[in-house]
């Protein structure tokens, strides 16, 4: 794994200016994964979403997601 | 953190905290002032024999305590909104952490990066060192960078729990299902203890926070050798 030299984290969004972040996860997160759906696992857009979900929603909530999405049980639309 | 019988604010670590404590200030000295000077005209006005002509009708002194409160009130009321403004201002963070209330300790997440994860548990009574304090160490800090905006996403994975840490004037409720996001920058190094504060069930009371504060240096050394 490389060094961390610096920090970074998923920015201010305009869309979620409130207190209340959790729209801001799932649709980082929803935003992802219709990302690659579209331009494929290695487009380099795509890792803006990635980063922003990964620092915002808990791991549980992504880990459930994840299987969610490979029983394809997952509610949102992709 | 809190000693025995402090009877005001813990000393702040953050900018915010500072602003809070200059406010509260500000708002007690008008409330002293206030206090003072109408407990002295009650005062006065049993302790004499004076019979007011103008009991009945007196429009100079009306304007008076009519416009002298309206003043007063909002000399206390700008401030307060600014300061309730500036509380709500996120500014870009540099760093996010969840915080997952459990019955009954917090865990963390730093998943900028690499992925940290981590439970935070009281250390009891009879496990403790002799320059640790009773029911509010922790085996595992939530560690922070100072003068660095961090943000903090509180949430919880049972009941209802409530994340805070007064010298850094931040607290939110951590609700099943929904992110609350605090932001704070704490501008010196240290430890700042917090205490669960929502009632969450029998060990309500023994689920404390413990926010270390050192430099960037020291926390990406930290980061960087996590495990």
């Amino acid at each position: 794994m490389s060094e961390v030299q610096q920090l970074s984290t998923a920015p201010f969004d305009p869309r979620f200016p409130n207190q209340n972040q959790t729209r801001h996860c799932y649709s980082s997160y929803v935003d992802y994964h219709r990302c690659i759906r579209k331009k494929g696992e290695d487009y380099p857009a795509c890792e803006y979403f990635r980063k922003a979900y990964r620092s915002l929603c808990p791991n549980s909530w992504i880990e459930k997601w994840n299987d969610q999405m490979e029983a394809g049980t997952f509610p949102g639309k992709i | 953190m809190s000693t025995w019988s402090q009877l005001s604010f813990q000393d702040s670590a953050s900018p915010l905290m500072e602003e809070l404590i200059m406010f509260h200030d500000h708002a007690m000295l008008v409330l002293t002032l206030v206090t003072t000077l109408v407990g002295y005209i009650i005062l006065t006005m049993f302790s004499n024999k004076f019979i007011d002509r103008f009991l009945l009708e007196g429009h100079l002194i009306e304007v008076i305590w009519t416009v002298i409160p309206a003043f007063l009130l909002i000399f206390i009321a700008l401030p307060s909104l600014h300061l309730l403004y500036l509380l709500d201002e996120y500014d870009n963070p540099s760093l996010t952490i969840k915080s997952m209330g459990h019955q009954w300790y917090w865990s963390y997440e730093y998943s900028d990066f690499l992925d940290i994860e981590f439970d935070s548990y009281m250390i009891p009574s009879k496990d403790l060192e002799d320059n640790q304090f009773r029911l509010i160490e922790v085996d595992n800090r939530m560690i922070v960078p100072m003068n660095t905006y961090v943000r903090i996403l509180v949430s919880s994975t049972d009941v209802i729990h409530s994340w805070t840490v007064p010298a850094l004037s931040v607290k939110a409720d951590a609700i099943p299902g929904r992110l609350n996001q605090l932001t704070f920058l704490v501008n010196r190094p240290g430890l700042f203890f917090g205490q669960c504060s929502e009632i969450c069930g029998a060990n309500h009371s023994f689920m404390p926070i413990v926010v270390e504060s050192i430099s960037m240096n020291s926390f990406l050394n930290w980061i960087n050798n996590f495990e």
